[in-house]
């Protein structure tokens, strides 16, 4: 298989505190990939470089056909192209508050990538649809749940077709009983065979839906592999140690 | 009060109105729009990482307000003529008020822009927006429920710091009801006219903050 994200030697400091010191990975077409690791460990922090929302200070990310080198400096164009190569489901969903559900999802289509407005509707009805909120286009956000309005963040990130799919702990905001429908509509995406990071603390469901898992400590890739191997036999005493405290907090 | 004082107000009541709606009304408006648009740009120079600009901006809106309104309308329109350049009495008000309003106004939307949360640049930065879009499309409208209240406040006090052009010659309001009372000492009949057209303004003003308001509200739960 080929891969659709190659990351090579990603590293990104806040001032003084390197959080990412040596970062690589593929991930192929079509596979998931589930990122964990513990609190600060800089999950997010390599999530958003994915997407350059944070620039990363050195090393080669290619998504697609889009390939940059963050040592050098990127010009405005490419660093456009490298952002729409991917969409980004952030922890709390981000909606837009003063935009119907319907607004949210087709503000990237017309605004951004110019598309005509009737299509771009005919678009998000059917997203919306495929998350289970069809009825809910002309709502504002304020009138959904925790998960209905994550579901609509996934929607509006799918409106803009990119290559990739970058999810940072869709769920851990949500409660419990919400978490469930948002899962789903994941594992949908994986079934339908979208390309996915996704950062995430529920381990059964990596299990589930995973190809591969990271275990990111320290700032690098300490261990990766299938699920059944990383989640189930880690052969790191760090990895053990994390899953352990996760598994079974008490 | 006599009947001549009331044939007085009544002979003044109409030349009164042709002042308010000819010069105290668009005085207003066309400062508060120039002074808005200008302090949006201000807010953005005072929030912007760019050290020299947001030092001017700071230096500016400390001028605006640390120096009397009165001043200002005096520099612009008895002080710079020294300088060569001579302005008439109605820009010279549009341009001072405009300045006024630039300056209060600016820290204003600058809250009211830092007042929304990060996650929403992000969110538009990741569906590939950029500065400018972001802005008006994102941030403003959100930022506008936070900053209508207190600029419908600084409308408000524009309406009625528009009577201090009459110092500087133009026909407004107070001018012509100041002009009107000189001959025979009528103030408290003329003021008093004034004073209720003023009035008058600001309540209608007041509803209409009222509806904007509220239809700001309406994507916010209750
Ligand atoms: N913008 C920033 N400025 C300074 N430090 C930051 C910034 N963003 C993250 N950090 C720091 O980088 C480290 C990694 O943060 P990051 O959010 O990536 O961790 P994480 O693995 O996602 O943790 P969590 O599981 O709690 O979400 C933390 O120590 C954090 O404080
Ligand atoms: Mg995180």
């Amino acid at each position: 298989m080929t891969d659709l994200l190659t990351v090579r030697g990603l590293r990104k400091s806040f001032g003084d505190l390197q959080v990412l010191r040596d970062i690589s990975f593929d991930v192929p077409a079509g596979t998931v990939t589930a990122v964990i690791g513990s609190s600060g460990s800089g999950k997010t922090t390599m999530l958003r470089t994915l997407n350059a929302l944070d620039r990363a200070d050195a090393g080669v990310i290619d998504i697609g056909s889009v390939s940059v080198d963050f040592a050098q400096p990127v010009d405005r164009a490419t660093l456009a192209r490298f952002r729409a190569q991917s969409g980004m489901v952030f922890q709390s969903h981000n909606l837009f508050p003063h935009r119907t559900v319907l607004q949210n999802v087709i503000e990237g289509p017309v605004i951004v990538q110019k598309r005509p407005k009737a299509e771009a509707i005919e678009d998000a009805k059917v997203l919306l649809e495929q998350v289970g909120l069809g009825e809910k286009a002309d709502q504002y956000p304020y009138q959904l749940s925790g998960g209905q309005q994550q579901r609509v963040g996934i929607a509006r990130a799918l409106a803009l077709r990119p290559t990739l799919m970058l999810f940072d702990e869709p769920t851990s905001a949500l409660d419990p009983e919400l978490v469930g429908d948002v899962l789903r509509v994941i594992k949908d995406l994986a079934a339908d065979g979208w390309t996915m990071v996704i950062v995430t603390h529920e381990i059964r469901f990596a299990q589930q839906v995973a190809d591969q898992v990271l275990f990111i400590d320290g700032g690098v890739v300490l261990e990766s592999g299938p699920p059944a191997q990383v989640l189930g036999e880690p052969s790191h005493a760090r990895t053990r140690q994390f899953l352990q405290r996760i598994l079974d907090p008490i | 009060m006599d009947a001549s004082t009331w044939a007085l107000i009544g002979r003044n009541l109409w030349p009164m109105l042709v002042a308010t709606v000819t010069q105290t009304l668009p005085l207003t408006a066309i400062s508060f729009a120039l002074g808005l648009v200008l302090a949006l740009f201000v807010a953005l120079a005072r929030i912007s990482k760019v050290v020299p600009l947001s030092a001017l901006a700071r230096a500016y809106i400390s001028v605006i307000r640390g120096t009397p309104l009165l001043v200002q309308l005096f520099i612009v329109f008895y002080a710079l003529p020294q300088l060569g350049l001579v302005i008439d009495p109605f820009p010279s008000a549009v341009i001072a008020f405009s300045l006024n309003v630039g300056g209060y106004a600016a820290e204003v939307i600058r809250a009211a822009i830092l007042s929304i949360p990060k996650g929403q640049w992000e969110a538009a930065q990741t569906i590939g927006m950029g500065y400018a879009t972001t802005l008006q499309r994102v941030i403003l409208p959100q930022a506008a429920r936070t900053a209508v209240p207190p600029l419908s406040n600084t409308l408000i006090s524009l309406v009625k710091d528009t009577s201090l052009a009459s110092t500087i010659l133009v026909t407004e309001l107070l001018r012509v009801a100041q002009l009107a009372a000189a001959p025979t000492f009528d103030f408290f009949a003329l003021y008093g006219v004034a004073a209720v057209y003023y009035w008058i303004i600001c309540l209608a003003l007041s509803s209409v903050q009222n509806r904007v308001e509220a239809r700001l509200e309406r994507y916010v739960a209750r």
